[in-house]
């Protein structure tokens, strides 16, 4: 028990090997591969124009894949649509509702497609919908309707959802109700799928990220791996000003990088191990010198982000 | 917070409750919306009442004004719903997600053309009983019997379809705003110029040709025939047929869903 094997014979869900799609000369997914294991959260991540949106309905069979293959819960989700469809919970980005459907409506007409859906009533007070039912689509606030897109995607009770950008232009307490939305989602055994431009949406939520960038995958792993997988942290502390650093070069790792600046404030750039740590505190107890305001800064997910795609996330 | 759970049970209704969700979900918007009631039923009724009034203002050929006005009404009625109103939705439709999203739902595309018919039939059939009871509060003395209506409802259901396919053709190929705008223009046209209302034999000799051979001239005058007890034409239902098939050729070709 609590072995990795454990996880490698974890049930796949979600299997896209070397996906291709073009739209005319434009390549949108270029030999991208990912995988979803059973009741997990994980996060496409990357900025516009990446391929999230293309390879997520792919996925949810909206196109067939111009080459290489998509796989959820072992069935082709194009030529199989027809078993799939009751088994899969889809939001799209936008949209996706008649403009003068009232929202209450809406959902229980949604719910009348599903054999055991959730009581329509309980999601609508759960996603703070409650005061909006007798509302049409089109009078919703961008927050309603995202939040309505959710409740359509989760009421049939689906094995596997898929969330294209979830909580865009949400305000902050409603990203707080999605957040805890999806967490329970899979705690209650949905498999969750969902892309996302926000670093700490998917350093929060997810199981494991996938950043990707101009169709292929940059990397993945979970946000510990990514944050820390390759270093590139730092150690800072303040003491005495103009302290001789060569010893401490001489006893850090090649890569590491030592620099004081401002005058004072020491960094070491490079693969922070405690072996790391234990080597600067010796050369500092060597030299009879306190370390003050001694700190660790890993990277964000961000800082990663920006070494791997060279932009920015949000622009 | 609530103690609903999520737990997995997935599963969907039977291909019949899935048609009758989808058909009285778009009927309840279409009834909904001001702008198609007016098209259904305002605009037909107000033709109606003022074509049986007017005395002559517009020559209806021979026959009595309300005999030969109300079945042209109710072929208005079924081009508006059938047509218009289907063409217009669904062009929003395809604008709003909502055919994309419902590609995603247990709703087979066989499942939702069939719930838009049954929707246009269910209003139809409100639409229809309206109009020929204030037909027959006007006077209206259709003939032909119990087999007068029942070629009625082969002409109307075969109308719907034909109409719904060129409906769909509009609507699957133009963008929404296109759409709106060429279906109540074709509205207007077959309304003037393809014997909806005023009969083909009004029509100069040449032309009348021409608009035998619409959609509208078929269902219209084929109403006027059943209902004046000459019989079923076969000429008309072959019209139709021919369109409906056509159109849907084409459809299947150039539908866009989103």
């Amino acid at each position: 028990m609590g072995t990795p094997r454990l996880l490698d014979v974890a049930a796949t869900v979600v299997e896209v090997d070397d996906l291709v799609m073009t739209y005319g000369d434009k390549t949108a997914v270029d030999g991208l591969s990912l995988t979803v294991e059973a009741g997990s959260i994980t996060a496409i991540l990357g900025p516009n124009g990446a391929g999230k949106t293309t390879t997520m309905e792919t996925c949810e069979g909206y196109r067939a894949p111009h080459s290489g293959q998509v796989r959820v819960l072992g069935l082709d989700p194009v030529r199989q649509h027809r078993a799939l469809a009751p088994r899969l919970g889809v939001m799209l980005q936008s949209g996706g509702a008649w403009s003068g459907a009232r929202a209450g409506e809406m959902l229980r007409y949604v719910a009348s497609l599903h054999a055991h859906p959730l009581p329509v009533d309980a999601l609508v007070e759960r996603l703070g919908l409650g005061s909006c039912g007798r509302t049409s689509y089109r009078r919703l606030s961008g927050g309603q309707q995202q939040r309505l897109g959710l409740a359509m995607a989760i009421i049939g009770r689906p094995e596997i959802v898929f969330l294209d950008e979830p909580t865009a232009g949400l305000d902050p307490q409603s990203r707080r109700v999605t957040w805890q939305l999806v967490e329970q989602l899979a705690t209650d055994g949905v498999s969750v799928v969902l892309t996302t431009h926000y670093m700490e949406e998917a350093e929060r939520l997810a199981n494991r990220i996938y950043v990707v960038d101009h169709g292929q995958v940059l990397t993945s792993g979970s946000p510990a791996e990514l944050t820390s997988a390759g270093a590139r942290n730092t150690i800072s502390f303040n003491a005495k000003a103009g302290l001789e650093t060569s010893e401490l070069v001489l006893a850090l790792p090649e890569e590491c990088r030592v620099r004081e600046d401002p005058a004072g404030t020491y960094r070491i750039d490079g693969e922070v191990t405690p072996h790391t740590l234990a080597t600067v505190t010796a050369w500092c107890a060597a030299l009879d010198v306190m370390p003050e305001q001694l700190a660790v800064e890993r990277r964000t997910l961000e800082d990663v982000f920006l070494e791997l795609t060279g932009r920015e996330l949000r622009a | 917070m609530s103690d609903l759970t999520f737990t997995p049970t997935p599963g969907t209704r039977s291909f019949g409750q899935l048609v009758w969700a989808h058909a009285t979900m778009e009927s309840r918007l279409l009834l909904r919306n001001g702008e198609q009631l007016v098209l259904a039923l305002v605009i037909p009724l107000l033709l109606l009442i003022g074509g049986a009034e007017s005395g002559g203002v517009v020559d209806l050929g021979a026959g009595r004004r309300i005999d030969v006005l109300t079945p042209g009404v109710l072929a208005l009625a079924v081009l508006s719903t059938s047509f218009t109103s289907l063409a217009i939705a669904t062009g929003f439709e395809r604008r709003y997600g909502v055919l994309k999203r419902l590609g995603a739902s247990p709703l087979p595309r066989s499942g939702l053309l069939l719930g838009k018919v049954v929707s246009l039939l269910v209003v139809e059939v409100g639409q229809l009983v309206v109009i020929s009871a204030a037909g027959l509060t006007l006077g209206w003395q259709p003939r032909g019997g119990p087999s007068a209506v029942l070629y009625a409802v082969l002409l109307v259901v075969l109308g719907t379809l034909a109409f719904a396919a060129l409906g769909l053709l509009m609507a699957g190929s133009l963008r929404a705003e296109a759409t709106l705008a060429g279906a109540n223009l074709v509205y207007v046209v077959l309304l003037v110029a393809g014997a909806v209302v005023i009969p083909l034999s009004t029509y100069p000799e040449p032309l009348q040709r021409v608009v035998a051979v619409l959609p509208s001239g078929a269902l219209a005058e084929g109403l006027r025939e059943v209902f004046a007890g000459d019989g079923l034409g076969a000429l008309r239902l072959l019209v139709l047929v021919a369109w409906g098939v056509v159109a849907a050729a084409l459809t299947v070709r150039t539908f866009r869903w989103e």
